[in-house]
């Protein structure tokens, strides 16, 4: 012991020390980390960067189908042959998108940010202007999708790929959002019916699984309605889609009704202001605060889960992979589509599980 | 006269909330109403009957996967049954797998080994921010590249590894094995009184029995001696390869496998997140004070830290077995025949009772879903804290 004394003005040292190497079996853990870290790492790099096709093969040619992939014509000895993805990238952003029009998609993939920013950032500059923008957004990006009025139509069933899934994602989302508030509120109203009826939605969407949502919607809506209104496979799922985020968002915004001192509503009605003034004004600006990372916890598998609308015949990001997969010219490249889809999925919703940790620290330090 | 029933109406809080609840029942009745008269015309144009008859017609698919005798001429209840029995058995085992490796890799992102914790940190990022329909679909592809059944990968001789399935030997019970079993329970219901015994013994003489050791033998010595005294009453039936598959074992299909998989290792993700909070909820004072009474280190975690941690587990464990429930109805992804593939799917295509099916499959899973919050409620009660209220 009193020969490392020496040692620890060493910040490297003692930290390794204490962090590595505290006792003799965490210094065997940490050898055999090492190890496995070197192995799943030279693996996954070797396969994904060093040794994989991106445009050409190793001989120099253009990957144009299977055949020239270096993996197939040599087997065994090359990683990942990326240009699936590359002579695909098209149908993996939009979809069956008309190429001359994917502009309109883009342009929606890059006013996105604006409106979503006014609600993640509370001390952005114009920030009004933002939120209003957000109101307005889901009819300017409906009408630029799908056009009329001097663009050209470009009807559902052609939407795919990341397209499809940040339409439900999104609109979900922003649909959802006023409805969850009113099943919260009611939840915790004093008359009866209003209580029944929204704890029987709630609890009813919460314990049946997404899929049998999006089978009722995708086969009994059809049922329900009179023969001329056929909403199309894309708005059924996303009627299905909103449905289950209100629920799941209502649960979380009761949490942070709950929270709110009964104080506040109190005194709010003893200052004379009614249910919905003291509501609108006081308790929810409160409640929506606190509740917003258990609200971006829930967007966060809602996301994920709206791959499940592969299952009733939607071309998401997930169904288009199957779709690049079974296609005879690619078949075999599996883990190629899956390990790009996985990315997209987690670059998303990494980010937004962290813009979720970063606002637990924020309220943490408003509130003390 | 009529003036004061409208004052009334609008600030009388009793009244108006009377009015506005009669209002909403009255619009539901009629949205139903409509719904219900639109429904029972398209119905009708369709050709399509309502009722529950349809049960009992023979269902005409088959289905691989299955726990009771099903054919392809059993009812559409009969699949019904198989469908659900599936869902209940990838259920549990899930839940099973996922608790185990949740509290693993929950503890492990406790240690104080940087490297090893981080190792977990990546997993847990890795695999609950990826949809669980990709990576089922993504280890039951693994699965199908297994070797093909000619080629079949062996495993001490008795286990065959193929893109089929993991072939192994069935269990043949022989006449005595019902002894050895109840001796098996019987063992377990006096280690129970056991424990209680030693347990007031220590508290009246202040006397440490080995109660665990001496439990663990009684539970797994009893059986041996009983299978050795019945003349070992167990055969197995080992799987042998015949023209293009195995005949006679076990065999578990990959279907099920990535099934398994994928709900498991994700959900293990969510589980080890709850894990690692309810231990750090812990107060670290708890376990100095412990210390400070001369406890050791695995008595200071068995009798102070996780009966403490568990009361901040359960809840959040409930709602994730509830999840992995629900999440079990992806198997029609990947072709595992469970209560939404089979019964949800082929045979509502087949007999075009959308209502009746649909509403059938969402009530068994609601009475899951209750019966599970149920178990986890009662189990809940009995580990929280239980002196003041």
């Amino acid at each position: 012991m009193s020969s490392s004394i020496s040692f620890t003005h060493n910040k490297y040292y003692s930290w390794c020390r204490n962090n590595l190497f505290s006792s003799w079996i965490n210094g065997i853990i940490t050898i055999l980390s090492i190890y496995f870290i070197y192995e799943v790492s030279s693996f996954f790099l070797n396969w994904t960067i060093f040794e994989a096709d991106f445009v050409n093969n190793f001989r120099g040619e253009k990957i144009t189908d299977r055949t020239f992939c270096s993996k197939n014509i040599e087997p065994g000895q090359h990683g990942a042959c990326w240009a699936i993805i590359i002579v695909r990238f098209h149908q993996f952003i939009y979809g069956f998108y008309p190429v001359e029009e994917a502009w309109r998609v883009n342009l929606v993939y890059g006013l996105l940010p604006f409106a979503l920013v006014g609600i993640f950032f509370d001390n952005l500059p114009f920030r009004k202007y933002f939120i209003y923008f957000t109101f307005l957004f889901p009819f300017i990006g409906y009408f630029l999708l799908y056009g009329g009025a001097g663009l050209d139509v470009v009807g559902t069933s052609k939407w795919g790929g990341l397209l499809v899934t940040l339409f439900l994602g999104v609109t979900g989302i922003l649909l959802a959002f006023p409805l969850s508030i009113i099943l919260a509120l009611g939840r915790r109203s004093k008359m009866p019916v209003i209580k029944t009826i929204c704890i029987i939605f709630i609890e009813f969407i919460r314990g049946v699984p997404l899929i049998t949502l999006l089978f009722t919607a995708n086969v009994m809506l059809p049922l329900f309605l009179p023969e001329g209104v056929r909403p199309d496979n894309l708005l059924r799922a996303l009627v299905a889609v909103t449905l289950f985020q209100s629920a799941y968002m209502a649960e979380a915004i009761r949490g942070g009704l709950q929270a709110i001192p009964k104080g506040q509503l109190e005194a709010a009605q003893s200052l004379g202001l009614t249910y919905w003034q003291s509501t609108r004004k006081i308790i929810l600006p409160q409640a929506l605060k606190i509740s917003i990372p258990p609200i971006v916890n829930t967007c966060i598998g809602l996301f994920k889960d709206t791959s499940l609308v592969l299952i009733i015949g939607l071309f998401d990001l997930l169904g288009v992979g199957r779709a690049a997969v079974a296609d005879i010219d690619w078949a075999k490249l599996h883990y190629e589509v899956y390990v790009f889809i996985s990315l997209v999925f987690f670059i998303f919703c990494f980010g937004m599980s962290r813009y979720s940790l970063y606002l637990e620290k924020k309220l943490k330090t408003d509130n003390s | 006269m009529s003036n004061s029933f409208l004052r009334k109406l609008i600030f009388d809080e009793k009244i108006r909330s009377l009015v506005v609840q009669t209002l909403i029942i009255g619009i539901f009745a009629l949205i139903i109403y409509l719904i219900t008269q639109q429904t029972a015309y398209n119905l009708e144009k369709r050709g399509i009957g309502t009722g529950f008859g349809f049960l009992n017609m023979s269902a005409g698919y088959d289905i691989s996967i299955r726990l009771i005798p099903y054919t392809s001429e059993s009812t559409h209840f009969r699949a019904y049954l198989v469908g659900l029995i599936n869902t209940l058995m990838i259920s549990i085992c899930g839940c099973f797998l996922a608790t185990i490796l949740g509290f693993l890799v929950g503890i492990i992102r406790l240690s104080s080994n940087w490297l090893f914790r981080n190792i977990a940190y990546v997993y847990v990022e890795f695999t609950r921010n990826v949809p669980v329909l990709l990576q089922i679909i993504l280890y039951y592809t693994i699965l199908l590249y297994l070797p093909k059944i000619k080629q079949a990968f062996v495993l001490f001789d008795t286990f065959y590894i193929t893109n089929r399935g993991i072939y192994s030997p069935s269990p043949i019970f022989k006449d005595g094995f019902s002894i050895v079993a109840w001796s098996f329970v019987i063992a377990i219901i006096f280690t129970i009184f056991l424990k209680k015994y030693f347990k007031k013994k220590q508290e009246q003489t202040g006397k440490q029995y080995p109660i665990f050791y001496v439990n663990s033998a009684l539970i797994i010595f009893t059986p041996i001696i009983f299978f050795y005294i019945m003349g070992m009453p167990l055969d197995f039936d080992h799987p042998i390869l015949k023209g293009f598959n195995f005949k006679g074992g076990m065999v578990v299909r990959p279907e099920f496998m990535g099934m398994l998989l994928g709900l498991s290792i994700y959900t293990a993700a969510f589980i080890s997140e709850t894990v690692r909070s309810g231990i750090m909820s812990v107060s670290k004072g708890q376990r100095e004070a412990s210390q400070a009474l001369g406890l050791k280190n695995n008595l200071v975690l068995r009798l102070i830290v996780i009966p403490q941690a568990l009361r901040v587990i359960i809840p959040p464990l409930t709602s994730q077995y509830l999840n992995l429930t629900k999440n079990s109805s992806l198997g029609i992804a990947i072709g595992y025949a469970d209560l939404v593939h089979g019964f949800g799917g082929i045979s509502l295509n087949q007999t075009g009772k959308a209502i009746e099916i649909m509403s059938m499959v969402m009530v068994t899973y609601l009475t899951i879903s209750l019966t599970i919050s149920l178990f986890m409620n009662i189990y809940n009660k009995a580990v929280q804290f239980k002196g003041n209220a």
